[in-house]
């Protein structure tokens, strides 16, 4: 099929218009049809980007499945993916279902609800699949629409602050990045991220020191240009000291918004910068590595470190995210093959594992109305299944050999461990800081003594929750057990990401080198 | 004068006569009785010159001596401001009926200002651009007091009088300093006596100029008027002042900077940058605090105007083709938001308090749902046409190595943003209060849906309006 990412792209958001346009009412039979015609769009979605993994070829390194037409403004709508990006487009197809289903309860505007759903869906994967940088842009900004009203209108108590925060934050980064866009398009006269006769990928843009205003820019044009985007993939990532808005946002979302936005929205910022700061700026991302390593080794200590201490179960995941990001970020500055490959790794893997932990505390929340810690303990007396499920999570989550979580922290470590140790050093403490609260934060909920009176009646899951757990825990497992499943088809792609990184970058020469 | 002086003028004759033949037949027939008819007649007229314009394949035409000028530019400005006209007549047709200002003279006096601004987009002369302005803006002054019982409208339209004299003056005091130095009052001559420098004389009458166009544009810090004159004038009235004047005076300023000074870019460049960067952040602080949907509406203009004068700023053809199509893209962004404003009312009576908004999305989800996207399109989120409107001034000035202004523009659309999600919030987030009522005249409900769904269908072609308004720039810059 020609056109087989448009047809995946936009089969959520044709569903959410015909919700929007034809469904009446908000009876009980309005709102069945609603959850319905969701699922049924997302699983389909589901079936139909099998079929682009089945076509896709790994070690083909260009963009495949691709398509072109002219657009307005002399841009290009292209689409298209590698193997950096089929994984994310994977990921999102695979969860969507699940959160439709874990929403399944819902009650208030559920026709609303869907729509906001399938739209970001829709959203979400244009971002993964655009080939062209304004196309990128478009799908980037627009996500932030609907999960604004997620947050705003299903959210908790503090749900307006929390969706203002989330709003204001990324959109200031985000446009930040857009004038590096036009500063990108006038350097290269292309729009085109990659596959074209002159694209983004195969520029190369000055690297000269400049003087502005008396200040010397080290790194010139890359260097600005690499900031800006930095500003846009550090609030999304979120990466220290920008990550403020995530355990807000966390806290008020609703459960299916929190496990897209830990699952799939944070992997933006990562493949963003798989996708334009290291291959596009490779001198300025040599430049500032440092710099990324050293936020993403504080955030690692600092935000388990503050985990620790909260009484709020989402927020504690929120920043055990914050936490499982630095490592991303981290690897992907290694620009080395274990590094890069585990920080994808990472990503996928985090995605299904903090999906999952938000959705065991959904479990919870829909039956004690609660995510305070304190009221919870002893869980696994009367809820057996349920804490089996979260010990194998929370486990995951740790890193434990065995599951998808041990295998990105080992890669990433390793490739940080080439490149610089103290960081690694600094780092590797934070595996053993993310066990010390994950099991903390199981054992106050589910051993001890079941003491409190409100617990007593809390009944263990249902079938439609164990039908959303079950891929989860055997993706996990499989991924732990079987990592070549994703590394085959990322490899190729990343080391050709590499090689051309080098180019620019070749190993062992230090940037002020290569200015003299 | 010949003839073909006459026929270039031709669609500004025909509605002038049309102003005066309603305003005669209506005073000696049914007088107020005949607005209605007066009011369809008027949007007819105005959608019939526009497609003949629009369609119309004519070459450039300059008439009496150079001092009007048909070009594409000024038939892709007619166009524009004619078709605003038309839409802001139709969506207030029923709140002035219902409020007991269904007059006669209301068409009639818009009749006159489209006049004014077709004028005023086609000068080639200093003579033949005041000549329009003025025209214009005596008409303007007069509709916003058209509630003459009511003390804002009385007001709001005495203000805007008092500025807009003020204003007047300045520009007439530019126009005369650069007669003066220049011997001529052509936009083709002003230049022509110029070797190396710009006389001081020259400079200041085109800093003078500005500053009185400025005024019309309502940037700031030219800008004091315009809240409270939007707060006091009937909401239709507010809805015309927010769209059609707004396209010809930026136009206007095009025209004075690039036929008339274009020699010298650098000499006016950056004092449309100062006004652009002083309009857009102050539009965006200061709306923070507005309670008031059509005070809210004047702040947003604010801004939008500085994003429109960004792309002049640039100096470019670029600059020129990307600030028409803001300017077209933020005036039907503004008819649909106005038709939305014109239906709020409670228990029959107008309210404009954005907290009355409060909970709509469950009231009527589909009107919320249509300004919901209007909202995000004003705040320049993707994937909506308002972001293509910033892209592209944003983008003439990068193009133009003017990344600092691109960048300052950035960061005040983030700040604008806030003030737009508030509304959203009051729509979406809000708690119960009474509802607004639901009813709405069949011509606003169109105009807010069809704007609507073209804010997210533009996307795809822009509606071909990109070529157009190359073209338009092409003639203007050369």
């Amino acid at each position: 099929m020609d056109n087989l990412l448009s047809l995946i792209t936009f089969l959520p958001g044709t569903a959410a218009l015909i919700l929007a346009l034809f469904l009446r009412g908000e009876d009980a039979a309005a709102q069945r049809n609603a959850r319905w015609l969701a699922l049924v769009a997302t699983s389909a979605t589901f079936v139909l980007s099998l079929g682009l993994l089945a076509g896709f070829d790994p070690a083909d390194t260009g963009f495949q499945f691709v398509e072109q037409a002219d657009w307005i403004v002399g841009l290009q709508y292209r689409m298209g993916v590698d193997g950096i990006s089929i994984l994310f487009v994977m990921l999102t197809t695979f969860l969507m279902p699940l959160t439709i289903l874990s929403c399944w309860t819902v009650e208030t505007r559920v026709k609303d609800y869907m729509i906001a759903f399938l739209v970001l869906e829709t959203l979400m994967l244009g971002v993964f699949c655009a080939l062209d940088l304004v196309l990128f842009y478009l799908f980037f900004e627009a996500g932030l629409i609907p999960m604004f009203l997620i947050i705003g209108i299903w959210g908790g108590k503090d749900r307006i602050y929390a969706s203002f925060k989330f709003f204001l934050y990324t959109f200031l980064g985000s446009v930040l990045m857009l004038v590096a866009m036009m500063a990108m398009y006038q350097a290269a006269g292309t729009t085109c991220i990659g596959g074209c006769e002159t694209s983004l990928l195969t520029t190369d843009f000055a690297h000269d020191d400049l003087r502005i205003a008396g200040v010397t820019v080290t790194g010139g044009l890359q260097t600005l240009l690499w900031l800006a985007f930095f500003a846009s993939f550090a609030v999304k990532m979120p990466m220290w000291p920008v990550h403020t808005w995530l355990p807000d946002a966390h806290v008020q979302a609703p459960t299916a918004g929190s496990v897209v936005l830990a699952a799939i929205l944070l992997k933006l910022g990562g493949y963003g910068f798989l996708r334009f700061s290291l291959p596009m700026f490779p001198v300025a991302s040599d430049l500032l590595a440092p710099l990324v390593f050293w936020l993403s080794a504080i955030a690692i200590v600092y935000t388990s470190l503050v985990a620790l201490a909260q009484t709020d179960m989402k927020k504690l995941i929120a920043y055990s995210s914050v936490a499982h990001m630095g490592y991303v970020t981290m690897g992907i500055f290694t620009a080395n093959q274990q590094g890069i490959d585990g920080a994808i790794f990472q990503m996928i893997s985090h995605g299904f594992i903090s999906g999952a932990l938000f959705l065991c505390v959904g479990v919870i929340y829909d039956r004690m109305h609660t995510r305070e810690i304190d009221a919870y303990g002893g869980l696994v007396s009367r809820m057996p299944a349920y804490a089996l499920i979260f010990m194998f999570f929370t486990l995951a989550n740790v890193g434990l050999p065995g599951t998808s979580g041990f295998v990105g922290e080992f890669l990433t470590l390793m490739g940080i461990f080439q490149v610089n140790t103290w960081v690694a050093v600094v780092a590797t403490s934070g595996v053993i800081l993310s066990a010390a609260y994950a099991l903390w934060l199981y054992r106050r909920v589910a051993f001890g003594a079941l003491v409190k009176e409100a617990l007593m009646t809390i009944r263990d899951i249902d079938r439609r929750e164990r039908a959303i757990f079950a891929p989860l825990v055997v993706m996990t497992l499989f991924l732990g057990i079987y990592p070549a499943a994703v590394t085959d088809i990322i490899g190729p792609s990343v080391a050709n990401l590499i090689e051309d990184y080098r180019e620019d970058v070749p190993l062992g020469t230090s940037v002020a080198a290569l200015h003299e | 004068m010949t003839s073909a002086d006459f026929a270039t003028v031709l669609p500004e004759l025909i509605l002038a006569v049309f102003a005066m033949a309603a305003l005669l037949g209506a005073v000696y027939t049914g007088k107020d009785e005949m607005t209605g008819v007066l009011t369809w007649s008027t949007a007819g007229i105005f959608v019939a010159l526009a497609l003949w314009i629009g369609l119309g394949t004519g070459a450039d035409r300059i008439a009496f001596g150079g001092m009007f000028i048909d070009d594409s530019f000024a038939r892709f400005a007619k166009v524009t401001i004619l078709l605003s006209a038309a839409a802001v007549l139709l969506i207030g047709q029923d709140y002035m009926i219902r409020r007991d200002l269904g007059r006669f003279e209301y068409p009639v006096l818009v009749t006159l200002a489209v006049v004014g601004m077709m004028m005023m987009v086609s000068a080639g002369d200093l003579m033949a651009l005041y000549m329009g302005l003025e025209l214009q803006s005596l008409a303007l002054y007069v509709v916003t007091a058209l509630r003459r019982d009511n003390a804002r409208s009385t007001e709001a339209g005495l203000k805007y009088f008092v500025l807009g004299a003020l204003s007047s003056g300045l520009l007439l005091y530019g126009a005369s300093l650069t007669y003066g130095y220049a011997g001529t009052t052509l936009f083709s001559g002003i230049l022509s006596t110029v070797n190396d420098d710009v006389p001081l004389g020259l400079l200041f009458g085109l800093v003078f100029m500005l500053a009185g166009l400025a005024f019309k544009v309502s940037a700031a810090p030219f800008h004091m008027w315009t809240p409270d004159v939007y707060e006091g004038a009937p909401t239709p009235v507010t809805a015309f002042l927010a769209t059609a004047p707004k396209v010809a005076a930026m136009a206007l300023i095009a025209r004075l900077a690039f036929d008339a000074f274009g020699g010298v870019p650098a000499d006016w460049t950056q004092v449309l940058a100062a006004l652009a960067i002083a309009s857009m952040f102050w539009g965006a602080v200061a709306a923070i605090g507005q309670r008031d949907i059509k005070r809210l509406m004047a702040y947003s203009s604010i801004a939008h105007m500085g994003f429109a004068l960004v792309g002049l700023a640039a100096g470019t053809a670029g600059g020129v083709q990307a600030m028409l199509i803001y300017m077209a893209i933020y005036v039907t962004m503004n008819i649909g938001t106005f038709a939305f404003i014109l239906s709020m009312e409670r228990n029959g009576k107008p309210v404009t308090e954005i907290a009355s908004l409060n909970l709509f999305s469950k009231t009527d989800p589909l009107k919320a749902m249509a300004m919901l996207v209007l909202l995000f399109s004003l705040a320049g989120v993707p994937p909506m046409l308002g972001f293509f409107g910033k892209f592209y001034v944003l983008r003439a000035a990068v193009d133009a190595d003017m990344a600092w202004l691109a960048l300052a523009g950035a960061i005040a659309s983030v700040i604008g943003a806030f003030y737009y999600l508030r509304i959203v919030f009051y729509m979406y987030f809000g708690r119960e209060v009474d509802t607004l009522d639901t009813p709405m005249a069949p011509a606003q409900w169109l105009a807010l849906v069809a704007v609507a769904a073209a804010m997210l269908l533009g996307i795809v072609n822009l509606f071909g309006i990109e070529p157009a308004a190359a073209l338009a720039a092409q003639a203007l810059v050369g």
